[in-house]
């Protein structure tokens, strides 16, 4: 039952994500100042989105594992961060080929990007921290106060690097216009599909940590007794 | 009076249950071995009724309270396998300590009382890196009994202890319980603590296979208890 | 009162034990030299061009010499489990966390006392021009330092890997609390008292310590009692 649903909701988010890829090509003229590679942008922006989504995610599965000690938040809390961490790659790399096209360059310490670099990096880790502690109960508590820290560092992260950056002299690269209505449909159209695929990734990588937990204690019962 | 009770405490590690519903009660003045082989869950137990761990479910209750409250914690006194004392502080100085974290009103009077009760006097002000063991071994039992504790939690306690220091120590956890302290101690030595305990209580596989008072005939036959109640 | 007391007690107990080994302190009063040192190879040491990067220079040193001493904090317990008899007796998990933070505070703010003059005369530069406002940035800055390294300290004292895993882990989470001090501090040795924007990073810097100095404390005793 839980595969059919997952399977569905895979099927859902190709044909959306295709059909909104038609969209793109073809019914959506090139942007006029950037031309054909604008177009990465309703991938990039969604993206950032469904990373912090998931960090957000993360937080709450912690808090909730602290208050209840049960390993199925656990389970949540590392599986989100982990497909946020993806969904983070692929905003940073994104951007970065943008970048290389638009700016023609790959890397710039603009605030976004380096925000968005730290916060990646803070997520990154909360993964070689549970590397690194074997018992499951013990791992689900310590990452779970690391999630916390993280997540409200966040925004400490965001403000300053903005402010430290506005305050120095840099290039201006682009305006900030706003986009037109049928871009605008377009970036939260395209969200749909990949918040679909986050979640499908959620609750695979959900299921793994089931049957590693389950694993992990079958090897504790035979190596205790 | 009931002055610990274990209520169905369960522990899990991930989804392993290492302690499966341990129960049991002690009186004041009751001193329980706590027998099981490595790996059973001794020092998970010791470990949840020193406030150490928390249990998965259950509860332990100490002289009615929660063993997590100052109070419980003001009231036990650990044992374990490290000594729990500073290598690069003094003698006095860690009695001290520990005299002031417990609250003592007079924190020097006690540290100089129990230097003189463990025969330390003479070199309070050395540093507990230049002891010998013996001595070391003495200062860790003054630190673990200068609260005059009503709840005493030992693991393997008379595993590492040269001569002088086991006498010192069954001194002190006779005078104890005496005075109506509770003991409760994990142990492989099974006649030193045999001799001194009121109750055993074995543990296999995280279960409590059996409590109660210790007969004579566990003190004859130490393999006796797990003939019985532990498996082959 | 009794919780201050004992926190003080913790304190005063990491200070002494520390004082008289000076093996942390040592090991990261050297380093944070060397690096002082090595800055001056990084660029073209004029005073103009000191004078434009000191904030930046000095909390980097800072930071590495806080990471040497933070490892220790809560390591040092380990030897002959002395950290399971702490969390056994009475002081709640916050009382000793705050207590080693001081510790490390004092232990960190008396480094950069050392390393300030240093810095002065090899550098050329006259740091001292605001010192009231350079002692709070000081202040507000090396006590944010200590208690997210103090935290994490706690958080891996009993992992594999402990001394690689604590720089990777409290570095990105320090980021904010540097660069509001990098900043003021820069402003502050050019002679330049606070104003504007500079009074927003030091409004960051102390809600920074405040929020974590929260979270820290409500948090210490899951990670010390499992």
């Amino acid at each position: 039952m839980r595969e059919k649903i997952l399977y569905g909701l895979g099927a859902i988010a190709a044909l959306l994500l295709a059909r909104n890829i038609w969209v793109m090509l073809t019914g959506l003229p090139d942007e006029a100042f950037q031309g054909a590679i604008f177009r990465i942008i309703f991938f990039h922006v969604p993206a950032a989105f469904t990373c912090f989504l998931c960090f957000f995610v993360s937080l709450i599965a912690s808090i909730s594992y602290l208050k209840t000690g049960r390993m199925q938040w656990d389970s949540l809390a590392v599986s989100a961060t982990e497909v946020g961490l993806a969904f983070g790659a692929a905003n940073l790399i994104s951007g970065m080929i943008w970048a290389r096209i638009i700016w023609g360059i790959w890397w710039t310490w603009d605030w976004r990007l380096t925000s968005m670099l730290v916060c990646w990096l803070l997520y990154a880790g909360y993964l070689v921290l549970r590397r690194a502690v074997e018992e499951p109960a013990q791992r689900a508590r310590l990452s779970a106060v690391l999630s916390i820290l993280s997540f409200t560092v966040v925004p400490f992260v965001f403000f300053s690097i903005k402010w430290f950056r506005t305050q120095h002299p840099q290039p201006v690269l682009y305006g900030e216009g706003r986009m037109e209505a049928g871009y605008r449909a377009m970036l939260y159209g395209n969200w749909l599909p990949l918040l679909l695929i986050a979640v499908i990734l959620v609750a695979v990588r959900m299921q793994q940590e089931k049957r590693l937990r389950e694993l992990d204690a079958l090897r504790r019962e035979a190596h205790a007794f | 009076m009931t002055a610990l009770a274990v209520e169905q405490v369960w522990k899990y590690y991930g989804d392993f249950p290492a302690l499966r519903g341990i129960s049991f009660e002690a009186e004041q003045g009751a001193c329980v071995a706590l027998l099981g082989r490595n790996g059973a869950g001794k020092t998970t137990l010791l470990r949840i009724l020193a406030g150490l761990s928390k249990p998965s479910k259950g509860a332990v209750r100490v002289l009615g309270r929660d063993c997590l409250s100052a109070e419980v914690r003001r009231a036990t006194g650990m044992l374990g396998h490290g000594i729990g004392i500073y290598d690069e502080l003094s003698a006095y100085e860690n009695l001290r300590l520990f005299a002031a974290l417990y609250g003592h009103k007079d924190a020097h009077r006690a540290a100089m009382e129990w230097l003189e009760r463990t025969g330390l006097e003479r070199v309070r002000d050395g540093l507990v890196r230049e002891f010998s063991r013996g001595m070391r071994q003495r200062l860790a039992v003054a630190r673990a009994f200068l609260h005059k504790p009503s709840l005493l939690l030992l693991d393997e306690p008379f595993t590492a202890l040269d001569d002088r220091a086991i006498a010192l120590l069954q001194g002190l956890l006779r005078e104890s319980l005496a005075s109506g302290a509770t003991i409760v101690m994990s142990t492989h030595q099974l006649r030193e603590a045999l001799e001194l305990a009121t109750h055993v209580a074995l543990i296999v596989k995280g279960r409590l296979a059996h409590s109660g008072e210790r007969t004579a005939e566990m003190l004859d036959d130490p393999g006796y208890l797990y003939r019985t109640y532990g498996e082959a | 009162m009794q919780y201050l007391r004992q926190a003080w007690t913790i304190a005063a107990k990491d200070l002494r034990s520390e004082l008289r080994t000076k093996e942390a302190l040592n090991a990261s009063l050297s380093f944070a030299l060397v690096i002082l040192l090595l800055f001056s190879f990084a660029f073209d040491p004029t005073a103009e061009m000191t004078r434009e990067i000191s904030g930046g220079l000095l909390w980097l040193v800072f930071a590495f010499a806080g990471a040497l001493l933070l490892n220790r904090s809560f390591a040092r317990e380990l030897e002959n489990d002395c950290l399971d008899v702490l969390v056994t007796s009475p002081v709640p998990a916050s009382a000793l966390f705050l207590g080693k933070t001081l510790a490390n505070w004092v232990l960190l703010l008396g480094i950069e006392m050392v390393c300030l003059p240093v810095f002065g005369v090899f550098y050329n530069v006259d740091w001292a021009r605001q010192p009231l406002w350079l002692a709070l940035v000081l202040l507000l800055a090396t006590w944010g330092i200590t208690v997210i390294g103090t935290m994490f300290s706690a958080l891996t004292v009993n992992l594999r890997l402990r001394e690689l895993m604590l720089p990777m882990l409290v570095y990105p989470m320090l980021i904010p609390c540097l660069m509001a001090a990098m900043q003021l501090t820069t402003a502050l040795v050019a002679g330049q008292a606070p104003a504007g924007d500079q009074l927003a990073w030091l409004r960051m810097l102390v809600g920074f310590d405040i929020i974590f100095t929260a979270l820290s404390v409500a948090l210490v005793e899951t990670v010390l009692i499992g």
